[in-house]
């Protein structure tokens, strides 16, 4: 799976490459994708095979670690409709694959999850689970959980209804599903349902927290990333921004639009329910990574998962009860003055909120958060969490918008600028006993990649340039980097080769939201293009082109 | 937008959009339609009669001639005001924003993948293009693909010249 392990700490237990022989390292084969959009999957290695999933055509490569240079086992072709390109919000990204029990599970762009031989490719099932017609797409890394596979839709930009569903993994039957809004038996919220914060309690809330039938078109969609902790037989997602971005048109709360569940992997009824950001009004979007951690909070054993949050905050919730022990910035933030922990909920800055018309400048973070889907690792050696994250604000202005259906329901006009300081990335080490950053990195462009820390005492990251960097766990200190072809928006994987020694691999070709500019070569006169990453991106264009390549690096055989 | 007020024929085809574009329009369109004594814009009750989408023209045989209606709406305020209102009210905008593009290409570069005569945009916007252009022709009568096109023609010419470079926040770290 993408995240390594059920916990999701994308930690590797690895130790040969390390701070003292990482400069030594050396390309040991590459492979060309053939697409020149972002490439956001994480290669996975099983029984020395290595799968990768292309962007749109999501096509699935199998390489044959075995024999040298890593030749192409099989692939396998989906041929998504091309239309689903179209409603595709930001870049036409697909974020990988997962194995389980011989089967090798992925997601189309036209919303297919299809399960394959992991052998010899050959297609076993495929279930449709959405419309293009209605906006849905599916882009998410699928999870296998006790004999499901867990996926999720995409297309919150097109007022899609969210949802998480679990499929059979022999048949691909649709054992459950559940929605982000609507009636409780909808949202699988039962008699076992009950959440840390009074707020986050009652009865069809994903109906009454909304203006007459707004649900049904109010997004919510699970495009990221899901834990699950086995003692306790739940697993852990959020859902999405609601719909449409301007808040004016959606009085209430909006649930359950942002929020995080705890629901029970074989029935999918929910436990608990923890809405990171009611009534959302900066597209603060939920689904960022939960990584689950045992630590010590004032003495005492806690059973907790991370979550840094679009919104600029780092959550830590007890995975148990839901309640937030502790949510602190890990960057800049000025739309949110504090998490209140007696609430659960935001303190808003009453200045930053949005308007009909009126152009709100300066909301740090910008939509796309201190943080996007980019996942972040944890390494018990440390102790530490590893951020690969952005540094931007924005102006935002609401417009009027009307549903209409397979469009953008967005109804607002963003632009988006560096943050303070001006680097529009950064690379933060976080101690969340102390709730605290212990060393950060400052980068230029935004970070769009996915984080990586082994046992050798290195942490791996890509930059939206194209180079590949590992860095000092304990210090932050760049100990090696290597530019690959074009900029990097992947999640970084080790493994241990057929000839037992280790290998680190990233996926390298720009493109998602932030490098949609140069995959869709759009036009940086524009700055409120691609949700408004246009203008602050408008020199990307001139550091990188758009080219898929897989690299995988090993130290030189002595 | 005037133009559902000016022109009977339009109004018969907002009806099969959504009632809740219709709703949104209607309002929009009394209130500027009080508000502007402006000429009407041009009216047409078909789009293009033979466009082509190919710059190749095999044996020596002649690219198709531009239809007369196109010349009435190109370069026409009146036309392009409304299209640029049809813009927005119809999504465009969500998918292509003010022509730098986003879910859709940029619409402002001059550089087209399927033609930049206006009534080759008028065919793209009509029948949609295959990797994730809806078809619009269902849903919007000829004057008001004319008018987008008109708009959409626009755009490279009064694109500004170079990128706007948007400053990072004065806001100290
Ligand atoms: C759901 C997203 C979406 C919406 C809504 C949308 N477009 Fe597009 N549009 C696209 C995509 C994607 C393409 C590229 C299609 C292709 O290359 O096959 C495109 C292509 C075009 C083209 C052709 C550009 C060229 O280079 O030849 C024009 C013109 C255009 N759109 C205008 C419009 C207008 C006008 C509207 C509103 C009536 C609109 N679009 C609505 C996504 C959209």
């Amino acid at each position: 799976m993408p995240s390594k392990n059920y916990a999701a700490t994308r930690y590797s237990a690895m130790d040969e490459i390390n701070g003292a022989n990482v400069k030594n390292l050396q390309v040991a084969f590459t492979f060309s994708t053939g697409v020149n959009h972002g490439q956001e999957a994480a290669p996975i290695v099983v029984n020395n095979t290595m799968y990768i999933v292309t962007p749109y055509p999501n096509i699935v490569f199998a390489l044959d670690l075995a024999k040298p240079g890593a030749p192409m086992k099989w692939s396998y072709q989906p041929r998504p409709a091309t239309a689903s390109q179209g409603v595709a919000c930001c870049d036409v990204v697909n974020r990988g694959a997962a194995y389980s029990d011989g089967k090798v599970f992925f997601n189309t762009l036209d919303d297919n999850t299809i399960a394959l031989d992991a052998e010899t490719g050959k297609e076993l099932w495929k279930t449709k689970l959405g419309d293009i017609n209605t906006g849905e797409t599916i882009t998410m890394a699928p999870l296998v959980v006790k004999g499901k596979v867990l996926v999720g839709d995409s297309g919150g930009e097109l007022g899609v209804r969210g949802w998480l569903t679990a499929l059979d993994v022999n048949t691909g039957k649709i054992v459950w599903r559940a929605y982000a809004t609507g009636p409780d038996k909808d949202v699988l919220i039962g008699p076992g349902f009950h959440s840390f914060y009074p707020s986050d309690n009652g009865t069809d809330l994903g109906v009454k927290t909304w203006p007459t039938d707004a649900w049904k078109t109010g997004g919510g969609t699970m495009w990221g990333w899901i834990a699950y902790d086995p003692d306790l037989n739940l697993i852990y997602s959020g859902t999405a921004n609601p719909g449409p971005w301007n808040q004016e048109q959606r009085p209430g709360d909006n649930k359950w639009t942002t929020t995080l569940f705890a629901r029970d992997p074989d029935t999918g009824a929910a436990k608990w329910a923890l809405q990171y950001n009611p009534h959302d009004e900066h597209d603060y979007d939920g689904i960022n990574e939960q990584i689950l951690v045992d630590m010590t909070v004032d003495g005492k054993p806690r059973k907790v998962l991370l979550h840094p949050d679009r919104n600029g905050h780092l959550y830590v919730v007890d995975r148990e009860s839901g309640e937030i022990v502790s949510a602190k910035p890990y960057g800049y933030v000025n739309s949110i003055l504090q998490i209140d922990l007696k609430t659960g909920r935001p303190v808003m800055n009453p200045d930053k909120l949005t308007k009909l018309g009126t152009v709100v400048r300066d909301i740090c973070p910008t939509a796309s958060g201190l943080k996007d889907w980019n996942p972040s690792a944890f390494s018990p050696v440390t102790g530490l969490m590893y951020i690969p994250h952005e540094n931007l604000c924005m102006d935002w202005k609401n417009v009027q918008v009307s549903y209409i259906a397979g469009t953008p329901f967005v109804g607002a006009e963003v632009v988006t600028k560096a943050g303070p300081g001006g680097n529009r990335g950064q690379f933060t080490a976080w101690d969340p006993v102390e709730g605290k950053a212990v060393w950060t990195i400052k980068e230029d462009l935004p970070l769009w990649s996915g984080a990586m820390a082994t046992a050798g005492g290195l942490v791996f990251y890509g930059t939206m340039d194209g180079w590949f960097k590992a860095v000092d766990a304990k210090t932050g200190e760049l100990k090696w980097q290597f530019k690959t072809g074009s900029g990097i928006i992947g999640q970084p994987v080790a493994y241990r080769g057929p000839d037992g020694h280790e290998y680190v691999a990233i996926l390298s070709g720009v493109g998602g939201w932030a490098g949609a500019i140069v995959s869709g070569d759009l036009d940086p006169r524009d700055p409120t293009g691609a949700l408004g990453f246009n203008g602050v991106m408008a020199d990307l264009k001139a550091k990188t082109a758009p080219g898929g390549t897989l690299y995988v690096f090993s130290l030189p055989k002595s | 937008m005037s133009s559902p007020c000016r022109n009977p024929e339009r109004r018969v085809d907002t009806l099969r959009l959504p009632a809740i574009v219709l709703v949104t329009w209607l309002a929009i369109g009394a209130n500027e339609a009080s508000a502007q004594h402006a000429p009407p814009a041009p009216d047409a009750d078909r789009g293009p009669n033979a466009v082509s989408v190919s710059g190749l023209f095999p044996g020596g045989s002649a690219p198709p001639p531009p239809d007369p209606i196109g010349q009435r709406f190109e370069g026409n305020k009146e036309a392009i005001a409304d299209g640029k209102e049809l813009f927005g009210q119809m999504n465009c905008s969500g998918c292509h924003f003010n022509g730098g593009g986003g879910m859709g290409p940029a619409l402002m570069s001059g550089h087209w993948r399927y033609g930049g005569q206006i009534d080759q945009i008028y065919s793209s916007i009509a029948q949609g293009r295959p990797n994730g252009m809806p078809s619009w022709q269902g849903s919007l009568v000829p004057s008001m693909i004319w008018e987008l096109a008109a708009y959409v023609k626009s755009l490279p010419e009064t694109a500004p010249a170079s990128p706007t470079v948007v400053p990072g926040t004065d806001i100290k770290p």
